[in-house]
């Protein structure tokens, strides 16, 4: 495994709990690393229930979100369901404002999205 | 009163630079004591200009080069960024929430720094950027 990995994986009782590790997701290669590691848990590893753990993420640019956005249809075209969770305030309104929260499904706790399966 | 501070900064064409002018100039509202509202604010906005000043006017040309022009105080944080493409109309920018574009991976940008900044203006054909945030501001407003 890499050791610049920028998720973390956990299985929960068929979940796999994907921990985003990085503080501040900004920097481009940085963005496009992470999105290869998201996508791969779609098309490489063939997982269909993902959650995203935000809990150490404060910041996120544009094309951040252009990676869930892109997650997210992968995930719908496969049948299977994306819920991002423990997301702090600052980053929930960046959701809000482009009103990614109206396609991307979000929980509060890591129980509350564990419950969406 | 602190005296302002006035930076002025020319960087490559790269996004490893412009992370580095966004570490100094945030450092400096945090000398200013911003809040950490300001401060997420100014770093999303200076993010999404630096960005865009490389990626889409200069369309990553390693000749080219971004100037960064930066006043802060103790009531506001100014940051003027100019590149060298053929610049754009903002107008020309889709509306990233409409339903055909809600699922567009791209095209944020601009709306996040509408959304953050007191002033966020283009210039020069859209080749330069005025960014302001006041200090302790509302923004961004959002509808319940």
């Amino acid at each position: 495994m890499s050791k610049d990995r920028r998720i973390d994986i956990e299985d929960i009782n068929g979940v796999t709990v994907a921990r985003l590790l990085e503080k501040k997701i900004l920097d481009e290669a940085n963005i496009e690393a992470l999105g290869q590691e998201l996508f791969a848990l779609v098309d490489k590893d063939g997982r269909r229930k993902v959650i995203l753990d935000f809990t150490h993420v404060e910041y996120l640019s544009s094309a951040a979100l252009g990676k869930l956005i892109t997650m997210h249809k992968k995930m719908m075209t496969a049948k299977g369901k994306l819920v991002l969770c423990c997301i702090r305030k600052e980053i929930h309104e960046v959701f809000r404002i482009t009103q990614i929260d109206k396609i991307l499904k979000l929980c509060g706790t890591l129980d509350d999205a564990l419950g969406m399966f | 009163m602190a005296d302002p501070v006035d930076l002025e900064i020319c960087i490559p064409n790269c996004t490893r630079q412009g992370l580095a002018v966004q570490d100094r100039l945030i450092s400096l509202m945090e000398s200013f004591e911003y809040s950490v509202r300001d401060v997420f604010a100014m770093r999303l906005s200076l993010e999404e200009a630096i960005t865009n000043a490389i990626r889409h006017g200069n369309r990553q040309d390693p000749d080219k080069q971004v100037h960064v022009i930066c006043r802060v105080d103790e009531i506001r944080i100014e940051v003027i960024v100019t590149d060298q493409g053929e610049g754009f109309n903002p107008e020309d920018v889709p509306d990233p929430t409409l339903e055909e574009f809600i699922e567009r991976p791209s095209g944020r940008g601009l709306m996040l720094m509408r959304a953050y900044l007191s002033v966020c203006e283009y210039s020069e054909g859209g080749r330069r950027i005025t960014m302001v945030r006041e200090r302790n501001s509302p923004l961004p407003i959002l509808e319940d």
